[in-house]
């Protein structure tokens, strides 16, 4: 129930955020800082989501098969593969891994 | 013009088809992660961002809390409002166009809309890339999650590693010149130095203030260097790249230097 709450509430800040653009006169927020902060925000978070998905359990920081869907992962996107394909070579890079006894 | 023969409609189309496809990956990972299917739904239909989306669900993978998964997506949220205040002084919608316009204001949309210097064929470009966008991408995260639902241990087909592709996926076109390269490190680094001492998805929002500092305090105010990864270009798909031509503003090698 209470993700539920967490849910919704991101559901109104997220359509709020982008109608704010819309409504606010163009002139109040058209702020080179403010958009120059939402690209490094952007970042930092994609950066941090990353590393905690990869290598975050709980409060532990543990090496196991997601640090090698990471680097397969790294490897497709330099070779200019589609989302699609450096996604799924992540899932393979984990699952192969687990099958070869790794955590 | 009919839509048919627009060069911007064909370039929002087909970013859309691309676009949409990963929604499967999202509905996989985002019941995969413990979400039901109803709300994996509701986060396609009514918040329709894939960053925050993913964002969300990445903080509850990672046993965060939901107060910890919405503050990321809100934060990830905010460069839509800086989206929407371009596509406003582009297009100029007005009563329930604005309305659908914002809730469709998305990267690819803005991206699509921006590459364009016809007014008109910024318009079609936006409405065919948004609403395209939107409607393979339920269709396809609904198709992931019944997918989810039937692979039963996540762990055993690695979707705990697609996550982590799918967020440097998402990083990756982003990073174009040091500046944006120096900031994912410096927030990845805080990110793993915080893990031990907080809870569960507050690491993330500790990299976001970092972030966020670094972005204020790092400005520079010459409107000439921006080009640094965080204008409305976001555009994975490099195949669908040479076909959208005119979409893609990074094109001119050297440019990324700037920043």
């Amino acid at each position: 129930m209470s993700l539920w709450f967490w849910l919704l509430v991101a559901v109104v800040l997220a359509y709020a955020t982008k109608l704010l653009g819309y409504l606010v006169p163009a002139k109040v927020l058209a702020n080179p800082r403010m958009s120059h902060v939402a690209g490094t925000l952007t970042i930092g978070l994609l950066a941090s989501l990353t590393v905690v998905n990869a290598a975050a359990s709980g409060t532990a920081v543990v090496l196991d098969a997601r640090i090698g869907a990471l680097v397969a992962a790294a490897i497709a996107l330099w070779l200019k593969a589609p989302f699609l394909v450096v996604v799924l070579a992540g899932a393979a890079a984990a699952a192969g891994l687990r099958l070869l006894g790794w955590p | 013009m009919r839509l048919k023969d627009s060069p911007a409609a064909k370039i929002g189309a087909s970013i859309a088809i691309a676009t949409g496809l990963y929604g499967v990956s999202f509905g996989a990972l985002s019941v995969a992660s413990g979400l039901s299917f109803w709300q994996t739904m509701v986060l396609s239909l009514l918040l329709f961002s894939g960053g925050s989306q993913f964002a969300f669900i990445g903080v509850i993978a990672g046993g965060g809390s939901g107060v910890a998964a919405m503050s990321a997506s809100a934060l990830l949220g905010i460069r839509n409002g800086v989206y929407g205040m371009q596509l406003n002084a582009l297009m100029r919608p007005t009563g329930w166009r604005r309305f659908a316009a914002a809730h469709v204001t998305i990267d690819e949309s803005t991206a699509t809309a921006t590459g364009q210097s016809d007014p008109e064929e910024q318009k079609r470009g936006f409405w065919v890339a948004g609403v395209g966008i939107f409607v393979f991408w339920n269709i396809m995260t609904a198709v992931g999650a019944f997918i989810g639902d039937a692979l039963g241990d996540p762990k055993q087909w690695g979707l705990d590693g697609a996550a982590v592709a799918a967020f440097l996926g998402l990083l990756w076109p982003r990073i174009k010149a040091f500046q944006p390269a120096a900031i994912a490190v410096v927030c990845a680094v805080v990110t793993l130095l915080a893990v031990p001492f907080v809870p569960p998805g507050v690491p993330i929002l500790v990299a976001a203030l970092v972030a966020g500092l670094i972005g204020w305090f790092r400005h520079n105010p010459d409107p000439g260097h921006d080009a640094d990864g965080l204008e409305a270009d976001i555009e994975p798909y490099r195949a669908d790249a040479h076909q959208a031509g005119p979409a893609r503003q990074d094109e001119n090698p050297g440019k990324g230097e700037l920043a």
